[in-house]
């Protein structure tokens, strides 16, 4: 009897064009190609250089988003390396007719943000991108993964390319998040389980009750920091959720392309007596709003809990690794994480800024105003997202905040564009990398979910939003309260009444 | 890709051990946007120094490194290989490569041929004697000369056969370009299309 296959293998069986013989690697076609400004040059250079054409510019499709400043968008970028990289990304596109959204196009944004909302991403297809969290669109049941810039240009003139097939692991997330919980605590809780290189050579595929539960915009929260554990891609089962977002969407298919897409669709999920190669389970009743303390994804814990004590890690490396970490990060051991006061608060990145995150956001801070001394930035994903959120009002919530209400691009979710920390700056961050000097040289980033970073907007520590009725302020952790306490009179008197 | 059958050229002994990628180029090179022109990056602090190997005369148009062990180790950055080639070197000798350097070397066309560690050190001793002396690597026997002095390398037969067929990765999967028509032509509607522009 033939045995049952899951999702990931149905997926590569279907693009296998040659079929790797005695451990070659197979040769695999490529649905939908992303492209961007960093990793793209040269690869555009290679096949100039080799004489060769752009396979199929009907299946690539190319936006600026790393370098990309998100204040003053009509004006020349200051910086000359991301001025350069984007005027590259415009000649190449122009010259082998790939389709761009360059700045200030109103689907210009995060790769990973454009490509669902254009409807191009779907289920069953493979996506590639020379970026890391292309593991995002593994939400849809896609197979989908980032690429070197060798293999970028591989795909640009094969529109293929030689992969030896991924090891299964299957996350399993059973039972109902309490309020206030959200796909962000559930990969920032796995990403604690099975650490940063847990998910190695794997493609993971979630699933169970708790990920069935959840959105679309919070299966790609999820499925975009596979990477973060070490995986090679994050996969969900398509279901109706699945369907009904992508249905009427610019890129979507139509009519009978469309009854063909479901039908299709609907043979994906994984056979009940296929086998994985490793498996976890997590509880999703217990789970609360999780954040991390370190420097590292996996160096996370619940928010109600404390600094961890790094003596009481048993492998050296992970002892020593935990040490460096809190020294970086000015964190004491047994400190409560409620207690860290932060000076920024960013709310965007690929991980969490399409307008579902932004409604949460805003839900939160609503009819309030920011801790003093705290700034509050927030950045949509797309372009698209941002005029929605104008369309809903949410762009006032923001203002009214105290909030930055900024133009869409990566931003603060990595030191590569003007939006950075200051050296000791330390951020509550809807980002995915928490690693040093990430969001700027010598920033502490503290990953946390849209809630998450919305309460700590309001009371200028790490809080959750069950914590905003105690508006009075708990008792601050003095060390940590005295870096600030010039920036902040409010925190200042805090401090010396704590003290 | 050129075929790389036997190649013939100054040879430049690099006395030093350890040689990881971002001696050969530094980090601050990776800013560029083009897959060319890395030749004044390469070995960019090394060649402050006026007597760097490089910097002398005899050494011009060198086109064989006869580098100590441990060549490449360190960061991927492709960019190291690109800058040796683009300088005009097709071969580096050496006791050991960084496994990522020699996988990326292959690609690009150029030969990381490993040879005995004792080897090295006379290759180093003949090249020494007479400095701008031209050697002979033949990829089909596996042999380089200098000299009355003729060493063995090992180079991984599946490379082996890249070099000598003058097959990049690319040009090595456009051999199947047939079956990749063939699975295009069955790719069914629904499947994403950028273009046309829909809204
Ligand atoms: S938002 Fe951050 S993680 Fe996502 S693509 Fe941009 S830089 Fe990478």
């Amino acid at each position: 009897m033939p045995v049952g296959r899951t999702l990931a293998e149905k997926v590569w069986d279907d693009h296998v064009v040659v079929k790797g013989e005695d451990g070659a690697p197979d040769l695999l076609y490529i649905d939908l190609h992303l492209v961007h400004e960093v990793t793209s040059p040269q690869a555009f250079d290679g096949l100039r250089q080799a004489g060769r054409p752009l396979r199929r510019t009907d299946l690539t499709i190319a936006t600026e988003d790393h370098n990309t400043p998100t204040l003053a968008i009509d004006r020349p970028i200051a910086d000359l390396t991301s001025r350069t990289q984007i005027e590259t990304l415009r000649r190449n596109t122009a010259e082998f007719g790939v389709r761009l959204h360059p700045l200030g196009d109103a689907e210009q944004g995060i790769v990973h943000v454009v490509g669902p909302q254009l409807g191009l991403t779907m289920p069953g297809i493979t996506v590639v991108c020379g970026d890391s969290h292309t593991s995002t669109h593994g939400a849809f049941g896609a197979m989908a993964f980032g690429i070197g810039t060798s293999e970028v240009e591989h795909v640009m003139a094969t529109q293929t390319l030689p992969l030896k097939p991924f090891k299964t692991m299957a996350v399993t997330v059973e039972g109902t998040l309490r309020p206030g919980v959200t796909a962000k605590d559930i990969i920032l809780a796995v990403i604690a389980q099975i650490g940063t290189g847990g998910g190695q050579g794997y493609v993971l595929e979630y699933r169970g009750s708790a990920i069935r539960a959840l959105s679309m915009e919070g299966r790609m929260t999820i499925c975009n920091m596979s990477i973060e554990a070490g995986a090679r891609a994050g996969m969900v089962a398509p279901d109706q959720t699945t369907f009904d977002y992508l249905e009427g969407r610019d890129h979507a298919p139509t009519g009978s392309d469309w009854d063909d897409a479901v039908a299709y669709w609907t043979t994906l999920p994984t056979d009940d007596d296929a086998v994985f190669d490793a498996e976890v389970f997590l509880d999703a009743d217990t789970l609360e709003p999780f954040v991390t303390w370190g420097t590292n994804p996996g160096q996370g814990v619940s928010l109600s809990d404390s600094v961890p004590d790094p003596t009481a890690v048993a492998d050296p490396n992970e002892r020593a690794a935990a040490e460096r970490a809190l020294e970086y990060m000015a964190l004491e051991a047994g400190t409560p994480m409620k207690q860290i006061p932060v000076d920024a608060v960013f709310m965007g990145s690929c991980t969490n800024s399409r307008i579902e995150d932004l409604r949460a956001f805003a839900s939160v801070i609503s009819g309030r105003t920011k801790a003093e001394g705290v700034r509050v930035m927030v950045v949509p994903g797309s372009a698209r997202v941002r005029l929605e959120a104008e369309a809903e009002g949410l762009d006032k919530v923001f203002t009214d905040f105290g909030a930055e209400w900024r133009f869409a691009g990566c931003s603060m979710c990595l030191g590569m564009n003007p939006d950075q920390l200051a050296p000791g700056e330390r951020c509550a961050s809807t980002s995915n990398r928490n690693f040093e000097g990430r969001q700027g040289k010598g920033g502490r980033t503290h990953l946390v979910s849209p809630l998450v970073a919305a309460a700590t907007a309001v009371r200028g520590t790490l809080s959750a939003p069950g914590d905003l009725d105690d508006l009075a302020g708990t008792p601050v952790h003095d060390a940590l309260l005295a870096e600030r306490a010039g920036a902040s009179p409010a925190l200042a008197e805090l401090a010396g009444g704590a003290a | 890709m050129q075929k790389f059958t036997t190649v013939t050229g100054v040879a430049a002994p690099l006395k030093r051990s350890n040689v990881d990628t971002d001696q050969i180029i530094p980090a601050e090179f990776l800013k560029r946007v083009t897959k060319t022109g890395f030749e004044d990056a390469l070995f960019f602090s090394a060649r402050q120094d006026p007597d760097f190997v490089l910097n002398r005369a005899e050494y011009q148009g060198a086109r064989v490194l006869v580098a100590g062990p441990d060549f490449g180790t360190g960061s991927s950055r492709e960019h190291a290989v690109w800058a040796l080639r683009d300088f005009g070197f097709d071969v580096v000798l050496s006791a050991r490569f960084g496994d990522i350097f020699r996988g990326n070397s292959g690609k690009q066309g150029l030969l990381s041929a490993v040879v005995d560690e004792a080897d090295v050190e006379r290759v180093w001793a003949v090249l020494e004697a007479t400095p701008g002396l031209e050697m002979t690597v033949d990829l089909e026997s596996q042999t380089a000369t200098a000299g009355d002095l003729t060493v063995s390398f090992e180079v991984d037969a599946y490379t082996k056969w890249r070099l000598l067929e003058g097959l990049d990765d690319i040009g090595l999967t456009l051999r199947d370009e047939a079956a990749i028509t063939e699975f295009e032509s069955r790719r069914a509607a629904w499947r994403p299309k950028t273009l046309p522009v829909k809204k």
